[in-house]
């Protein structure tokens, strides 16, 4: 399935993109997320994450359909 | 309604005949974080769902503490210290219910609302806050 990944703050930095479609067999955000970490060498734990699809707030665990649009959510700061 | 905002903040006044209270918080850039000086930071926002999740704390708090109306804005870019970072007005008809309304306004902004702050110390010497 191919995935839309939308990355902000330090992960866009990290990633030097701010978004991307991959093609992934992960067939949740937690595998997603290894996937990435080894793509591009993010330093996080998923633990330190939240996880978005289609702009909510998911489990992990939550099974991945074509098409998602899923967005790693490093600790939030606004305020 | 919650929005966010790239340009400087204008608070706004209302206009209710209802509302015997109007309550305010203006959160601004500090000029200093864990005893480093701050220059200046960045917000950036995942806007459409800061935008979706900052309208249900919205919701929620009208809902709890039965209050009339309740704005929040919130600034993205690049902001000066002393700038309005966030602004938030609540109107009620009685005055407790608007001040925890903006107290769990703010409190679940902070908490909830994808958004994300670059503190600068230097001109090229920032840190994400959370990181």
């Amino acid at each position: 399935m191919t995935l839309r990944i939308r990355y902000f703050a330090m992960l866009r930095e990290q990633a030097g993109v701010s978004e991307e479609n991959i093609r992934t067999s992960a067939a949740t955000p937690a595998a997603l997320w290894e996937e990435l970490r080894q793509r591009h060498g993010f330093g996080a734990p998923l633990s330190a994450l939240s996880v978005a699809v289609n702009e909510e707030f998911v489990s992990p665990e939550r099974a991945l359909r074509d098409g998602d649009t899923v967005v790693f959510i490093p600790p939030v700061a606004g305020g | 309604m919650f929005s966010l905002s790239d340009k400087p903040i204008t608070p706004e006044t209302p206009r209710n005949p209802a509302a015997g209270a109007f309550v305010t918080f203006e959160g601004r850039v500090r000029n200093e974080n864990e005893g480093r000086p701050v220059q200046s930071l960045v917000y950036e926002a995942y806007a459409d769902m800061a935008i979706r999740e900052g309208n249900r704390v919205l919701e929620e708090a009208r809902q709890k503490f039965g209050v009339l109306d309740i704005r929040c804005v919130h600034r993205v870019g690049h902001l000066q210290v002393g700038d309005l970072a966030v602004w938030i007005g609540v109107t009620a008809a009685h005055r407790d219910a608007a001040f925890q309304a903006c107290r769990y306004v703010i409190d679940g902004v902070k908490r909830r609302v994808p958004i994300w702050k670059k503190e600068f110390y230097g001109p090229s010497d920032g840190r994400w806050i959370g990181s």
